[in-house]
């Protein structure tokens, strides 16, 4: 279990308790987070649940992307360095009090 | 005017199995795709990923799954409205007109819709600068190259259709490629021909930038580029193309009076209808408790959907249920003999 912070483009916070082994973007769908949409489900082929991570130790101590996370990336909508699919973070208790800031939209 | 007992709104692995179950129970169905070719997420955002999932196949990949179904319904000759959307559902005569974007005209007792997560639409830039010169002078895709002819071309984008209209457009344009990191997700020969192109001088490569503006009065001028620390750039351009993959979006389905749920319609799981008689959904854009978002989810909804489209196509006949290992009827119709 992990807490998570989600905070949206207009700065308006959320937090949830996210079970082990679910993605960060799944803990958002599921607790009705607006700004993170997952339209693929986590097949790491829409980049709609794209967020920033921008307190960079956390950026560092979170898993490194796997292949095919920057190319979709890519097609995000204004992504930077500190970028990452959120279906991609895997919660486990090393990610509590992990904050995610989410794009103005995701596409 | 198209007379059909059904019309399928999407050509991905859903509708196209629910188009199979139709053909199976004696009925006619015509199919509409938003995309060029057939299979839906399947064939856009994964063709040469494998899936694990489908039941009795270990592994295929996106594309593989296609062809298959595609074979799987030859036997039926059904029609498929490519490149085309649905963009109105009416209901005249206890019957629904459905028309296309392109001017198409269908009359069906059942509409069912197979969307996805809706139609697939490029993925544009987030400048609202740019809106002002969409499908003008920025454009996210090509129709009639000899327009770049001689022209200041700026090309977003690390994908294939970036470094191929790149390398293509080079050869009478004056193009300048931007990317917002180094690597390219292209195919490996392409990046080599870029970064060529780039060492002699044939364009301008210009990376860990992403488009700031664009400029112009009345006709585009320039657009303004910024690096990751906030520098910027300002670079001439006639054109900006910009290649960021497909997005979907649920487009003219919100506006057809069905509940929404999120992105997603309600159905009940006896039949998949909505709440308009006549109109299903099945697949990742239906909704109901347990809905999981798998492949072989969607199959059977399309079977289950099929037969209640059966209840409105044929009102004065009786559904009767038969297995293809023993139907003749259904052989028959599969062309198969016995």
């Amino acid at each position: 279990m992990a807490k998570i912070k989600y905070i949206e483009f207009s700065g308006k916070e959320h937090e949830a308790d996210v079970a082990n082994g679910l993605s960060v973007m799944e803990g958002a769908i599921q607790n009705d987070i607006p700004g993170i949409d997952g339209d693929c489900g986590g097949g790491m082929s829409c980049a709609t649940c794209h967020v920033y991570i921008n307190n960079d130790e956390w950026y560092k101590k979170l898993p490194e992307k796997e292949m095919g996370e920057d190319d979709m990336l890519d097609q995000a909508y204004e992504p930077k360095s500190n970028s990452r699919l959120s279906c991609q973070l895997i919660v486990s208790d090393d990610l509590d009090g992990l904050t995610v800031h989410m794009p103005e939209k995701q596409a | 005017m198209i007379k059909t007992d059904v019309v399928i709104v999407g050509a991905g692995p859903t509708g196209l199995f629910c188009a199979h179950q139709l053909g199976i129970i004696g009925l006619k169905c015509e199919i509409v795709d938003n995309l060029s070719k057939i299979g839906g997420q399947c064939i856009e955002l994964y063709p040469d990923k494998p899936i694990y999932d489908i039941p009795a196949v270990p592994e295929c990949t996106g594309e593989e799954l296609t062809n298959n179904l595609i074979e799987q319904i030859k036997p039926f000759n059904f029609n498929f409205h490519l490149s085309d959307r649905v963009q109105e559902l009416k209901s005249e005569n206890g019957k629904w007109t459905v028309k296309t974007l392109n001017g198409k005209r269908f009359e069906t007792p059942n509409v069912v819709i197979a969307g996805g997560v809706g139609s697939f639409e490029p993925r544009k830039f987030p400048t609202k600068s740019a809106e002002k010169y969409d499908g003008k002078s920025v454009l996210y895709s090509i129709k009639d190259k000899t327009i770049f002819k001689d022209k200041s071309v700026v090309i977003f984008g690390g994908g294939d259709s970036a470094l191929d209209w790149a390398i293509e457009l080079s050869n009478s344009s004056k193009v300048t490629l931007v990317h917002r990191r180094d690597e390219f997700r292209g195919a490996p020969a392409s990046v080599q021909k870029i970064k060529e192109l780039s060492e002699n001088k044939t364009i301008d490569l210009i990376t860990k930038y992403s488009i700031k503006d664009v400029k112009g009065n009345g006709s585009l001028e320039s657009v303004e580029i910024k690096g990751e620390s906030g520098e910027s750039k300002v670079i001439k351009a006639d054109y900006v193309l910009g290649f960021f993959g497909l997005i979907m979006q649920l487009g003219p389905i919100s506006e057809w009076g069905l509940n929404l749920d999120k992105k997603a319609i309600p159905v009940n799981t006896e039949n998949f209808e909505t709440n308009k008689k006549g109109i299903f959904a099945i697949g990742d854009i239906c909704t109901y408790p347990g809905k999981l978002k798998l492949i072989l989810s969607g199959f059977h909804e399309g079977a289950l959907a099929a037969r209640g489209c059966f209840k409105y196509a044929r009102p004065d006949e009786k559904y009767r249920f038969e297995f293809t290992t023993a139907s003749s009827t259904i052989k028959d119709r599969l062309g198969v003999k016995e």
